[in-house]
C-alpha cells in the first residue's frame, strides 16, 4: 500500500521561508514524503490544523506577530495530540527553548538554519510518530482482545446454573472461579424423569475463546445426551461421538457425568478423562470414586464408555472437581494436590454442599498465595441428608 | 526453544523440559512441526525432564499425532514422570497415543 505523504506545516512569518523549503525539500516532496504547508502566524497556523485535515508535524518559529510560537505549541493539543512540533529559536536562546520542551516541543533547531540538520530532524521526528502510532494501534488491538475475552468469559460464567435443588432427601451446590484468561470448565445440574438428576463437571482443553466455544458446545451436546440417553455412559459416548465429528483442532473436553437416584441412593457415574470425585462419609472418611476408564471426549470415535454405581449413605458428600483445584501451584511449585484435598477433611462431618466448597476454595488460596490463578477453579457438591431416606 | 532434537537413524526424538502448559504450548506445538520434515517415518517425543503436563500440553501431542498419522508416520512418548503418567492415564491419552517406558523401547516399538 502507498504510503501517503507526511504534512508537514511550517511557521514563519519571513516571507523567503515557503521558497526556501519548497526549494530544499523538492526532492521529498516530488518523492511523494512529504507535503508542506506554510502559516505565517500562530492564529493561520492553528486554522490550518483544522481545515488542513491529518497534519503530522509542525515546524514553527518562536517570534511572530499576532500569536508566537509558544502560545502556538501550548494550543496545538488542544486540535490534534498526536502532531509533533520542532521548534526553530535563536542560537543560545536557552530560554525559549526550554519553555518551547516544556510546552510539548518534540525538538528544536536553530537560526541560521541548517537544513541537513532540519532534515534530519524531520526524519527523526516522524520516526517517532511512527513508532508512536504502533504503539497506539497495538494498545488498541489488545483492548480489543480483552474486550473480546471478557465478553467469553461472562458468556461462560452465565451459562452455568446458580440455583440448586435443595430437597429433604438431598442437596446440590456447584461454583466456578474463572481464571484471568477464559477457561474452559463448566458444570451442570440437569433435571431428569422420574426424579433423577444429572450432575456433570467438565474441563476443555486449552484456553480463549476457542476454548469458552467448545464449553458451550460441549455443554448443550452434554445436556440433550443427558435427558434422551439411559444413563451416564451411553451419554458420554453420544457426546463423544459428537465433539470427535466437528473436532478439527485437536480440543478435547475431560468429564465426569452422573445421574443420582434420590429414590434408591444410588450414583451411577461415567468418566471420559476427568479427575476422580471424592466422597467424603458421615465421619469424615474419604476415598475417591474407583474410576472407569474412560477416555476425555473428542478424542476417538466410537468410544465406550464403563458406567459404575456407588450407592450414598445417609451423611455422604461427594465433592466433583477440576484440575483447576488439584494442579493449583504454590510458589515452590508445589501442586496442591489429591492428598491435600482429601486431607482437608479428615475427620470433618460435612453436612453443608456450599460450605464443602467454600472450605476447597478457601484451602486452594491459602496454599497458592500471591501465584495467579492460572486455571478455572470448579467445585460441585452431592449430599444425602442424614435425615432424608 | 520448547524442544531439543536429535536423530537416532531414521527417528527423530523431541525431548520437552520443565513444564507444558497454556504459557509455552503453542510454542512446543510450533518447534515441533518446525522440526518435523515431512520424510519423517518415526517421531519420538521423550518427556523424561517433564514434570507437569497441562490439558493445554495434551492437546499438542495430539495434533502432532494427527499430523504424523496423515503423513503416515508413526509417533510414540516415553520416559513418562510418574505424575505425567497418572495425567495420561486419567485422561484416557495412554489408549490413543503409545506410551513406552523408555526411548530404547520406544525405537524398537517404532521399527516393528
Amino acid at each position: 500500500m502507498a504510503k501517503r505523504p507526511y504534512k508537514i506545516l511550517v511557521v514563519d512569518d519571513e516571507p523567503d521561508v515557503e521558497p526556501l523549503f519548497r526549494q530544499r525539500m523538492r526532492r521529498d516532496i516530488r518523492a511523494g514524503r512529504y507535503e508542506l504547508v506554510f502559516a505565517h502566524n500562530g492564529v493561520a497556523a492553528l486554522e490550518r490544523l483544522n481545515d488542513e485535515g491529518k497534519v503530522d508535524m509542525v515546524v514553527t518559529d518562536i517570534n511572530m506577530p499576532e500569536m508566537d510560537g509558544l502560545t502556538l505549541l501550548e494550543q496545538i493539543p488542544s486540535v490534534d495530540p498526536d502532531v509533533r512540533s520542532v521548534i526553530i529559536s535563536a542560537y543560545g536562546d536557552m530560554k525559549n527553548i526550554r519553555t518551547a520542551m516544556n510546552r510539548g516541543a518534540f525538538d528544536f533547531v536553530t537560526k541560521p538554519l541548517d537544513f541537513d540538520d532540519l532534515m534530519l530532524t524531520i526524519e527523526r521526528t516522524l520516526r517517532h510518530l511512527e513508532e508512536w502510532r504502533e504503539a497506539l494501534q497495538s494498545r488498541d488491538k489488545l483492548v480489543a482482545l480483552q474486550n473480546e475475552l471478557g465478553i467469553a468469559n461472562e458468556m461462560q460464567q452465565s451459562i452455568l446454573p446458580t440455583q440448586f435443588p435443595q430437597t429433604d432427601q438431598y442437596r446440590v451446590f456447584a461454583s466456578m472461579e474463572p481464571a484471568r484468561d477464559v477457561g474452559g470448565d463448566f458444570y451442570d445440574v440437569i433435571r431428569l424423569s422420574d426424579g433423577k438428576i444429572g450432575l456433570a463437571i467438565a474441563d476443555v482443553s486449552d484456553k480463549g475463546v476457542p476454548a469458552a466455544l467448545m464449553m458451550m458446545s460441549s455443554r448443550t451436546l452434554l445436556k440433550g445426551a443427558a435427558i434422551g440417553s439411559a444413563g451416564p455412559g451411553l451419554a458420554l459416548r453420544e457426546v463423544n461421538d459428537l465433539l470427535y465429528n466437528e473436532n478439527e483442532t485437536g480440543m478435547f473436553v475431560t468429564v465426569f457425568y452422573a445421574v443420582y437416584d434420590p429414590s434408591t441412593a444410588q450414583l451411577s457415574y461415567s468418566n471420559g478423562g476427568h479427575n476422580p470425585p471424592l466422597i467424603i462419609h458421615h465421619d469424615g472418611a474419604s476415598e475417591m470414586l474407583p474410576l472407569t476408564g474412560g477416555i476425555a471426549l473428542g478424542l476417538a470415535p466410537e468410544l465406550d464408555y464403563e458406567q459404575n454405581t456407588v450407592t450414598l449413605a445417609p451423611g455422604d458428600m461427594v465433592l466433583f472437581y477440576t484440575d483447576g483445584v488439584t494442579e493449583a501451584m504454590n510458589d515452590d511449585k508445589e501442586e496442591f494436590g489429591e492428598a491435600r484435598l482429601q486431607s482437608l477433611f479428615n475427620g470433618s462431618h460435612e453436612h453443608n454442599p456450599e460450605e464443602t466448597i467454600r472450605k476447597v476454595f478457601d484451602a486452594v488460596h491459602e496454599f497458592s498465595g500471591d501465584m495467579p490463578q492460572s486455571d478455572d477453579i470448579t467445585c460441585l457438591t452431592l449430599y444425602r441428608s442424614e435425615a432424608g431416606s | 526453544m520448547a524442544i531439543t532434537t536429535e536423530r537416532e537413524g531414521e527417528t527423530l526424538i523431541a525431548m520437552a523440559a520443565d513444564r507444558v502448559d497454556g504459557a509455552n504450548a503453542r510454542e512446543l506445538q510450533s518447534d515441533l512441526e518446525e522440526a518435523i520434515q515431512d520424510t519423517d517415518r518415526t517421531v519420538i517425543l521423550d518427556l523424561q525432564q517433564v514434570v507437569y503436563i497441562s490439558s493445554a500440553g495434551l492437546r499438542v501431542i495430539l495434533l502432532t499425532a494427527k499430523a504424523l498419522q496423515r503423513q503416515q508416520a508413526k509417533f510414540a512418548v516415553c520416559s513418562l514422570s510418574e505424575s505425567v503418567r497418572e495425567i495420561f492415564e486419567i485422561s484416557g491419552f495412554d489408549k490413543i497415543i503409545p506410551v513406552h517406558s523408555d526411548r530404547a523401547e520406544a525405537i524398537t516399538a517404532l521399527r516393528e
